[in-house]
């Protein structure tokens, strides 16, 4: 199974602390050894990127940062795992970097599985798509 | 969290931790079945202690300690060298002074170990089946359950493998080292070849079958990238998982909704998993760099790499195609490579060409029973308008088809046949 993990934040971004670079490097390394993570990337501040929106049936441009914007996305890791446990302890373990290298620090990884042909997720999507 | 739940989640620390458990005991004991009956231990203490105690807040070295004190006791028991016994105490010691911290098993790492364990799981002194049942257990940390499962092989089957492995190993009393040189390259193919029949039995596997089935693709997988990580110099390696990644991109698209193989050329390439492609494009890449173009995977790599390349199945590049299997028949002699380049050339140069081909295929033994042979030579005396002959092929490969599925598709297409041989 595919899952794709999103770290947001709702506090005021702040680079990494170096350990945490340093400790999350080495848990990458592992993952990519373990073959288990096939892509991963951090993301520039809001402020570099921009919004497309629909509102009332209008479509806008707006470029960041966005004030009504309350979690902020920082980056991204895809992973092929077993299952939501294994990637729950994945998640759990990089998380606990977090705690440890980063005092202070408040936010949520959130662990998403891919919709996939076949997968009990995507059938209720579709179910509902044609309701 | 109910008892299932918390089984379901000891595996799952288990499997991350694992690999860096039995290589950690490999090497501390020289002795890898022995190893791997103490790390299957330490995941017992789990299962046991884990639900009433809760997981702990460290689960990898609480493995590891537990494991590692196994091995100490063992080695105690044993009597064995006292010197050896020391240095382990004494490393032990020195790291419970040093309080581990979070990241402490991070710094550790595994690489040259873990290579270390796969060639030994894969020795070449062990069956093909034993091989592949101790690869998945020592490495991707299955179940002797879920690798029957995965099988479709009764538990007990999987079990004496494991068991007649592991004892063959112990016997055989070789050294727990990585082959250099010459052997490198003999022992790496049987590593490979171990990968890759893993990676098929999971691709073969229809839809609806247990999901541990087509699991095994992606075991194979993990198994590629690591190998490719760990001897990031071996151009085969980067090949098959090359060939792994580019053939697992059209999962998606191989089936239609009632289970039915779509084949090839008639599927919706928008269903192709773009990331594998361009994972399994660099890898390929990686491989030649590494001036692997001629290798047996890197070729039949390149080969699926042309489809996966193609954004209409139109736009095929078939002369590539059918040079890429000229390749291949000079890397690896077999009738079923020959009938893989006469549908290449079939469709690079005609029909015409290529029948010939298939024709002098009709007296190897190991095609005899091959249904496929006659699909392919249906088709080509089909498309030169030859439809009674076409028919009669399509109509034998049915009788020679191993499943229902393929029977069918070879019948509709022997009526077919027959239909433009009644019209014309």
């Amino acid at each position: 199974m595919r899952f794709m993990y999103i770290v947001t934040s709702s506090q005021p971004p702040r680079p990494p602390t170096p350990a945490l670079m340093e400790a999350m490097g080495k848990l990458a390394d592992r993952e990519i050894k373990a073959g288990r993570m096939i892509d991963n990337g951090g993301l520039m501040p809001v402020a570099m990127g921009a919004q497309v929106r629909i509102t009332d049936g209008k479509l806008s441009v707006v470029d960041g940062p966005f004030v009504e914007t309350k979690e902020m996305i920082g980056g991204y890791a895809i992973f092929e795992l077993r299952d939501k446990e294994e990637a729950v302890a994945a998640a759990v373990e990089f998380m606990q970097l977090h705690r440890e290298h980063m005092p202070g620090w408040e936010g949520t990884c959130e662990v998403r599985a891919f919709a996939t042909a076949g997968a009990d997720g995507s059938c209720q999507v579709d179910a509902l798509a044609h309701s | 969290m109910t008892a299932t739940d918390i089984h379901r989640t000891i595996l799952a620390v288990w499997r991350i931790e694992q690999p860096r458990l039995i290589t950690s005991l490999s090497r501390m004991l020289r002795d890898v079945p022995l190893a791997e009956d103490l790390t299957q231990e330490a995941l017992l203490a789990a299962l046991e202690h884990w639900p009433k105690a809760g997981v702990p807040e460290q689960p990898g070295a609480w493995l590891m300690a537990t494991a590692k004190r196994r091995a100490l006791d063992h080695l105690r028991r044993g009597q064995m060298l006292a010197r050896k016994h020391a240095i382990v105490a004494r490393d032990m010691e020195r790291e419970q002074q040093a309080m581990p911290d979070w990241d402490a098993a991070l710094d550790d790492d595994i690489g040259d170990e873990l290579l270390r364990l796969i060639f030994t799981a894969c020795h070449p002194l062990l069956s093909r089946e034993a091989r592949t049942a101790l690869a998945l257990r020592m490495i991707c940390g299955l179940t002797t359950e879920e690798i029957a499962r995965a099988f479709l092989l009764p538990e007990t089957t999987i079990a004496q493998r494991i068991v007649r492995a592991k004892r063959t190993l112990s016997e055989s009393g070789l050294a727990y080292e990585t082959p250099r040189g010459e052997q490198l390259s003999e022992r790496l193919s049987s590593v490979l070849e171990v990968v890759y029949l893993i990676f098929n039995e999971g691709y073969t596997a229809a839809r609806g079958e247990h999901w541990l089935r087509p699991q095994l693709c992606h075991e194979a997988l993990r198994m590629g990238r690591v190998l490719t990580a760990i001897a990031p110099f071996e151009p085969e390696a980067h090949g098959l998982l090359a060939l792994m990644e580019l053939n697992a991109s059209r999962t998606a698209a191989r089936t239609d909704n009632a289970g039915e193989p779509i084949l090839l050329l008639e599927q919706n390439r928008g269903l192709w998993d773009q990331l594998q492609i361009r994972r399994g494009m660099q890898a390929l890449g990686r491989a030649r760099e590494l001036g692997g173009a001629g290798g047996y995977y890197v070729l039949q790599a390149a080969i699926i790499a042309c489809h996966a390349e193609a954004t209409t199945a139109g736009e095929t590049d078939w002369p590539r195609i059918s040079g890429l299997y000229e390749e291949l028949a000079s890397v690896v002699r077999s009738p079923i490579v020959e009938l893989n380049r006469a549908v290449a050339v079939g469709m690079a140069e005609g029909p015409a060409a290529a029948l010939p081909m298939v024709e002098r295929l009709a007296h190897e033994p190991v095609l005899k029973t091959y249904h496929l042979l006659g699909s392919v030579r249906g088709d080509l005396l089909h498309k030169l308008g030859r439809f009674e002959e076409a028919r009669a092929a399509f109509e034998a490969a049915a009788e020679l088809a191993g499943n229902k599925r393929e029977q069918d598709l070879l019948r509709r297409r022997a009526a077919e046949a027959g239909a433009a041989a009644v019209s014309t």
